[in-house]
């Protein structure tokens, strides 16, 4: 009896996840035989013709996630060398806590707080600042009038990512063995040549899943990109311009979605979301297949 | 000979011998080590610079009457009852959905499974984990919404599939605390297996169990993407019937005021957002204090 509901339980799960797949393709259907993988390159997005492409969202997409990531790894492996590594006993146990509290800031605070008083912020110092320095850099181009932009989509995302790593990596840290270290201090290394010739090495291809997994949480977020992205139409060289995501643009216009062609096509968003999702999270199962990552992640 | 043997073998402390002298060996690791405290620390500040701007600005607008008040048409003033029920009715229902599921898998995984279709169900959660809020969204609307209408049914639908595998993974790290020894206890006196886990398993970890469920809800409630899609239409006032339609919760409504130029409605919603930071801060970090409470009393 109390085995039969077990089976049942675990059993729904699996049909939970096949019913997701169903319902994402099913509703994409009818812009999916339309469009085929030529909506992938497609870059003009017109509801109220009928024209729909995801190339816009695709690399608005790429472009903020990986902006999170090139700034959230090296943060977040950082603070997680820091919390298994360097800080005192008594200091690990309130700022390790600290960390993973930012990763419990719902998202639509987060993007509220970044709307209202980040991207403000940004477009009047950061922006220009970067602008004057890095300039001949197409993508800090001249800065526009408002903040919501790529960059500060970026910024937010990275905000969100770090804390996942940041614990992931300090879990995985934690996992070297203190003779291997020890090993390497009584040789002479400094502190610094332990991490680069013993810990990190031995944990690479848990770190690496980490970072895919935050990658995927990067990926997948819609609401605070939606609200600090400003929902551009067009490809811009800088990322100081507004532009969108897949994520983002399906929370912005399935609420008050057109047509039927429309929806459908938001269906086909969701979908190209979907599979993104599972492969970056496969892919991050596979990489750290010796690790336990997703331990941290439920936590 | 042993030439040969130097050069075939791995050299495990090659990456170690230092090059150059040992002042700047350790001025990099200097560096190195400020470079880790200061990261820790841009995480710190960056966390206080949230906290205290949704604090000094949502302060300002929390009274008694925000927390009974229907909002205003339009203007300044009034409250955000409807959406504080909602969100509890909502979350509410949601837990009671996935908290029974996650834990009967957990059992499940834990206590019968072997072999492969137990991988296959972990690796399942796991996948279940990584599936965007937004997609969930977007699912249930295709399943609940579609040629229906919106309803704060399916919005608690999109909550527990989004907790379902937090709550699953924690219970399972709890069950798999209790000591063995308790279960060969049980085997040895003939007990059957599942009576031995009604009788002596889960109730020795039913406190980590439920904290788990607690972490679980507050992932949950500050969950925006889905309720967008599915919970975002619905009757002004306070209601509490989540089939007969959307129901207002805080997470929609402090997007729908980000997307509007109303300085009402900003303050307004800042003061939401202290609301829902508020529970979610404290039942996090108190679920967190107990979860690790219990954990130290099953591994003593």
């Amino acid at each position: 009896m109390l085995y039969g509901l077990c089976v049942l339980a675990a059993l729904l799960a699996v049909a939970t996840i096949v019913e997701i797949a169903y319902q994402v393709f099913h509703g994409a259907r009818p812009a999916i035989d339309k469009s085929g993988l030529g909506f992938l390159g497609h870059t003009t997005w017109k509801p109220n013709d009928g024209i729909f492409g995801a190339g816009t969202f695709l690399l608005g997409t790429v472009v903020s996630s990986a902006m999170a990531l090139a700034l959230a790894a090296p943060i977040g492996i950082s603070i997680g060398l820091y919390l298994s590594l360097l800080a005192p006993k008594g200091l690990r146990g309130i700022v390790s806590p600290l960390v993973e509290l930012l990763a419990a800031i719902p998202s639509v605070i987060l993007g509220f707080w970044g709307i209202l008083i980040l991207a403000p912020w940004l477009n009047k110092h950061a922006e220009p600042a970067l602008h004057k320095v890095l300039g001949f850099l197409p993508i800090f181009g001249p800065v526009p009038t408002t903040g919501a932009s790529i960059f500060t989509a970026g910024l937010i995302l990275t905000i969100m990512v770090v804390p996942i790593v940041a614990s992931i990596s300090r879990d995985l840290f934690l996992t070297v063995p203190s003779e291997l270290q020890d090993g390497a201090l009584a040789l002479g290394a400094t502190r610094w040549e332990t991490v680069r010739g013993v810990v990190l090495p031995s944990t690479a291809s848990g770190v690496a899943a980490a970072c895919c997994l935050g990658l995927g949480r990067a990926l997948g977020e819609a609401i605070a990109v939606a609200q600090v992205i400003g929902a551009g139409n067009q490809i811009h060289k800088s990322l100081f311009e507004t532009g969108d995501t897949l994520a983002s643009r399906v929370a912005l216009q399935f609420p008050g979605a057109l047509s039927k062609e429309h929806f459908a096509a938001l269906f086909y968003l969701a979908a190209i979301l979907l599979v993104i999702g599972l492969v970056t999270n496969l892919l991050a199962q596979w990489i750290g297949r010796r690790f336990d990552v997703q331990r941290a992640v439920a936590r | 000979m042993t030439d040969m043997t130097t050069e075939t073998l791995f050299d495990p402390t090659a990456p170690l011998t230092a090059s150059g002298n040992l002042r700047r060996r350790q001025l990099v690791s200097g560096l190195a080590e400020s470079a880790a405290t200061g990261a820790a620390l841009l995480a710190i500040t960056v966390l206080g610079i949230v906290i205290y701007a949704v604090i000094a600005r949502g302060a300002a607008a929390l009274s008694w009457d925000f927390l009974t008040k229907n909002p205003p048409a339009f203007g300044s003033g009034g409250g955000i009852a409807p959406a504080i029920v909602g969100t509890a009715v909502i979350v509410g229902l949601g837990t009671l959905i996935a908290a029974p599921v996650g834990i009967l898998t957990a059992l499940y995984l834990t206590e019968f499974a072997r072999g492969r279709i137990g991988n296959l169900i972990r690796l399942t959660m796991d996948v279940l984990n990584g599936v965007p809020s937004i997609v969930i969204g977007v699912f249930v609307f295709g399943l609940l919404v579609r040629g229906h209408h919106q309803s704060g049914f399916a919005a608690a639908v999109a909550l527990a599939i989004i907790m379902l595998p937090l709550v699953a993974r924690s219970a399972q790290e709890v069950l798999l605390l209790v000591p063995g020894s308790l279960r060969e206890a049980a085997d040895a006196l003939g007990v059957a297996r599942w009576r031995s886990v009604l009788g002596v398993i889960l109730p020795s970890a039913m406190g980590g169990i439920l904290t788990g469920t607690v972490l679980a809800v507050a992932r949950a409630a500050g969950e925006t993407a889905p309720l967008l899609l599915v919970s975002s239409i619905y009757p002004n006032g306070v209601h509490t019937n989540p089939f007969s339609s959307g129901l207002a919760n805080i997470p929609v409504y402090i997007f729908n005021a980000s997307e509007q130029a109303d300085p009402g409605g900003f303050t307004r919603a800042w003061g939401a957002a202290l609301v829902l930071m508020a529970f979610i801060l404290i039942t996090s970090l108190g679920a967190r204090a107990l979860l690790a409470r219990s954990r130290r009393k099953l591994t003593r």
